[in-house]
């Protein structure tokens, strides 16, 4: 699984020779530790005339103790004063050169047309060569579909096309990320604009979000452990991108509770016996696996909080050559099933209120892929499921989100062909495959009971990769 | 001892022109200039003979056998010898403190007159033996003995006839003041632009001020001087863009044109209560009417070193039930160009005045109109202890000329002028002044 190109290219001489041929040039992603801040440097935030997110974001600030500097603005300046900030002040015009910055944070909500789109240009232009490695660009925004006038609207859908250019410029393992923040729900975006300012979102980048009002909260919440006290049910958990979720629900203070097949069961009871956790041990296509689950979550745990789908199969084959079972296998495990035990846990209240289903869909669900009719097929219908029961759980005061995982280092990717595996590396904004970790950390962020605006999102942790973007 | 306290009436005061380090006072003393300025203040209000409360003044460059400096200048005037003097030092705000003092005696009523001045000279700066040297001397001077003296003696070496100059560096992080300002600059994101325009607008009202005759009796010839020497009429933006920064660096922002130059220089004041300056015909030209002083910490929390009138003047207003934009005229010292940028953009900053002065809501702009109307330090120089002085003479004919303001929608009230003097030691002296109704 180890990266042997990307190891190549940091050494001294890999770097001058990548450099003058122009090679990829993958940097050492940081990744999340504990105890390590949410942002480890400057961040600059700074808002266009009008917006109505900058004082949400400077208490965000705040609350992660970062070193904060804002241009001398009057609004960002009064948002940086009520947050308690005692925010530096950044003058592109007077700035030294070896002024950067971890993160440039910037409210685009105030942006009313598309005359005052200049206002990305004015203050990304001075400051986007200043950020530093692994550092984070993230705009906010209105929702256009929560924009009165049309040309609002227009401005705000603009943003897309701005930070996934953005995310495709920056370097040295950088990301960019667009928030959109609906109306009333400006209380919303902490847990949010932790996970994309903190090392946890590595290998996330050009995503958009979108935060809706709520009346879930979470006050009071511990950011070192913000599962604690809930319980989470993992699908195929034993190993790969699974296991990494128990592992980093565990660490964020869930009980797991683990579930894989049989002929898995004694590498299940290993990882989640060292997470403290409980395990189910059967085939989630069996007729009678929801009701089981149900069952089981009930009574031992009287419900459960977070409802991880990772479970997922492939059966490849170009569609002329595939039989009948390879089809039905992978449509079953990893979407009928997902709908089966989604149906039973909620029919019989075993979801808690502030509760979470997070789905693990793909980028071939959005892109499609060349011998995965199959899967393709499932991995779009879990983006169906998610957009499709998002408003009927919210009324219970649940959400239902999905990551869609890019190329991410497994046993699986290390037995493809070596030019297959090359190039699904390295087509993307990183430059580098991601870790099961990154999933993970993902997933975590939205079973956050903080993440509560956010619904029937699909983030796509790929390093921003070309295909189906 | 008096419950009550009288209004401390500003009478006039006058100044010498300021020159240039090593110009044309490069041979003058600090007494000689004091003296020369105190004569034609004494020739302005026919003082001759007059036996006055006190005469405080000071300056920062001192030679250590001025201790009684101002006394001795007394007694070279044509005031009476009956007049008692002592000596101010309050770095750059040394001229502005005399006058509070003298002041606060006169609304005690302890003195019913006074005169407040200040001094300094760069060129004629004591110069202090090597301190190996001193010591050496002083155990000279300690021992009984020829023997011990000459065991002493031995102790001389060659290179502690390397003397003691006086820099002018911040003690406790010897930076020089200049390091100082160039690094506020850089945390408030004040351009070379600013700056230089700051200047140029110095320079151009200063020469405004001689033009229109404002400062005909105010400035006093001295040594074939007329005009301030560092005074650039013909100044420009352009112009001051061609100079290479000597603060802050390459990429430093600050040159020696918005950066005030050493100089060397006098001024002085006359204050007294309402009953003598009725007693002796003299009309009131203003009132000193509040002053506050405050320190910021630039050695451990790293403050500004130049930022303590941000922190002295909001004390005041709240004292007086005054905002910031009640002023006709703001006499903010500009030692160098970026500290008075600073200081602005720190009152209107929602987060400087939240988190470091305690403030609601940010004091906010000022019209820049009304800033060193008749020029500031950066074209007339700044002989440090003289400043203080030529901006209470200043601002007092100012007043004077103004008289009560009048707008459409709020009721007349007097002309009103602000003053805020930074200084060496993280110190700041402001003071407020209205016109006499």
């Amino acid at each position: 699984m180890s990266d042997r190109y990307q190891q190549l290219v940091n050494t001294p001489i890999g770097k001058i020779v990548s450099k003058q041929i122009g090679l990829p040039n993958p940097v050492k992603l940081e990744r999340y530790e504990r105890g390590q801040p949410v942002v480890s440097g400057p961040v600059l935030l700074g808002a266009a005339p009008g917006g109505r997110l900058a004082g949400a974001t400077a208490k965000v600030l705040a609350a992660v103790e970062a070193e904060v500097h804002t241009p001398m603005v009057q609004d960002v300046r009064t948002a940086a004063a009520d947050a308690g900030l005692e925010a530096k002040v950044w003058a592109p015009d007077a700035a030294p050169e070896e002024q950067t910055f971890k993160a440039l944070v910037f409210d685009a909500s105030g942006i009313a047309d598309s005359t005052q789109l200049n206002e990305l240009w004015a203050f990304f232009g001075p400051t986007i060569r200043r950020v530093r490695k692994s550092g984070r660009v993230i705009v906010l925004g209105t929702p256009p579909a929560d924009c009165k006038r049309p040309r609002q609207a227009t401005a705000q859908r603009a943003l897309e096309g701005f930070v996934r250019s953005v995310g495709k410029e920056v370097r040295k393992g950088a990301t960019a990320q667009l928030i959109y923040v609906g109306n009333k729900a400006e209380s919303q975006i902490e847990s949010t604009l932790r996970f994309y300012l903190s090392p946890k979102s590595a290998y996330v980048s050009g995503q958009v979000v979108r935060i809706g009002a709520t009346a879930l909260d979470a006050d009071g919440i511990d950011w070192d452990l913000p599962l604690s006290g809930r319980f989470a049910l993992v699908t195929g958990a034993s190993r790969g991108i699974g296991r990494s979720i128990a592992k980093v629900l565990a660490r964020d203070g869930a009980h797991v509770i683990g579930l894989d097949v049989p002929a898995l069961e004694s590498e299940l009871e290993e990882t989640i016996g060292e997470l403290g956790g409980s395990t189910i041990v059967l085939d989630i296509t069996d007729d009678d696996a929801p009701a089981r689950i149900a069952s089981y979550l009930l009574e031992n745990h009287g419900g459960v909080d977070v409802v991880v789908h990772n479970a997922g199969v492939t059966r490849d084959k170009t569609l002329g050559r595939m039989d009948e079972a390879r089809w039905d296998l992978v449509l079953q495990v990893n979407l009928t099933a997902q709908e089966r035990i989604n149906e039973e846990l909620l029919t019989r209240e075993a979801i808690r209120h502030n509760g979470r289903i997070v789905c693990v869909s793909s980028m071939s669900g959005i892109a499609g892929n060349a011998g995965q009719t199959n899967y393709a097929t499932s991995k779009a219908g879990v983006i169906g499921m998610v957009e499709s029961t998002a408003p009927q759980v919210a009324k219970r005061g649940l959400t239902i989100n999905a990551v869609a995982p890019g190329f991410i280092e497994t046993q699986m990717t290390a037995a493809m062909p070596i030019a297959t595996r090359e190039a699904g590396r390295r087509m993307n904004s990183l430059a580098q495959g991601g870790l099961p970790v990154d999933v993970a950390e993902t997933i975590a962020w939205f079973a956050s009971p903080a993440t509560g605006g956010v619904n029937g999102n699909v983030v796509r942790v790929c390093g921003q990769s070309l295909v189906g973007a | 001892m008096n419950a009550s306290t009288r209004r401390v009436a500003v009478l006039g005061g006058t100044r010498i022109p300021f020159a240039r380090q090593n110009g044309p006072y490069a041979r003058a003393s600090n007494q000689d200039m004091l003296t020369a300025t105190l004569e034609a203040l004494i020739g302005k209000f026919a003082l001759e003979d007059e036996v006055l409360g006190e005469v405080a003044a000071g300056g920062v460059l001192k030679h250590s056998r001025d201790f009684n400096l101002t006394r001795e200048s007394v007694l070279g005037t044509r005031l009476n010898p009956h007049t008692p003097a002592y000596d101010v030092q309050q770095a750059c705000g040394t001229g502005l403190e005399a006058a509070i003092l003298v002041g606060n005696k006169i609304a005690l009523g302890q003195i019913d007159s006074g005169i407040a001045g200040g001094f300094d000279t760069t060129s004629d700066a004591p110069i202090a033996i090597n301190e190996d040297l001193r010591q050496v001397l002083l155990e000279i001077n300690r021992s009984k003995s020829n023997a011990g003296r000459l065991k002493a003696l031995a102790r001389i070496r060659p290179q502690q006839i390397v003397p003691q100059i006086p820099r002018n560096a911040e003690p406790r992080t010897g930076l020089s003041m200049g390091e100082h300002a160039a690094i506020m600059a850089k945390e408030w994101g004040i351009t070379r632009e600013e700056q230089d325009e700051l200047t140029v607008r110095s320079h151009r009202n200063l020469a405004a001020a001689y033009d229109t005759g404002f400062l005909d009796d105010l400035v006093i010839p001295f040594l074939g001087l007329e005009r301030d020497q560092n005074l650039r009429p013909d100044s420009s933006v352009e112009k001051l863009a061609k100079l290479k920064p000597v603060f802050g660096g390459d990429q430093g922002t600050m040159t020696a044109g918005n950066s005030t130059p050493l100089s060397d220089g006098a001024s002085a004041v006359l204050l007294s209560s309402e009953e003598w300056a009725v007693a002796h015909n003299v009309p009131v030209q203003a009132y000193l009417v509040d002053a506050q002083t405050a320190a910021v910490d630039h050695v451990h929390a790293r403050e500004g070193l130049l930022m303590a009138p941000t922190y002295a003047v909001p004390k005041m207003l709240a004292r007086n039930g005054l905002s910031l934009g009640d002023f006709d005229f703001y006499e903010i010292h500009e030692a160098f160009a970026s500290q008075v940028l600073c200081t602005l953009k720190a009152w209107e900053d929602p987060v400087y005045c939240r988190e470091r002065l305690g403030l609601d809501a940010p004091l906010g702009p000022i019209d820049t109109d009304k800033l060193n109307a008749h020029g500031g330090s950066l074209a007339a120089g700044h002989p440090f202890g003289a400043t203080g002085g030529r901006i209470v003479a200043g601002l007092a004919k100012a007043l004077g000329e103004l008289g009560p303001t009048s707008h459409p929608h709020r009721p007349a009230r007097p002309g009103r002028g602000l003053i805020s003097i930074c200084a060496a030691g993280g110190l700041g002296v402001t003071a407020i002044m209205e016109a006499a109704a």
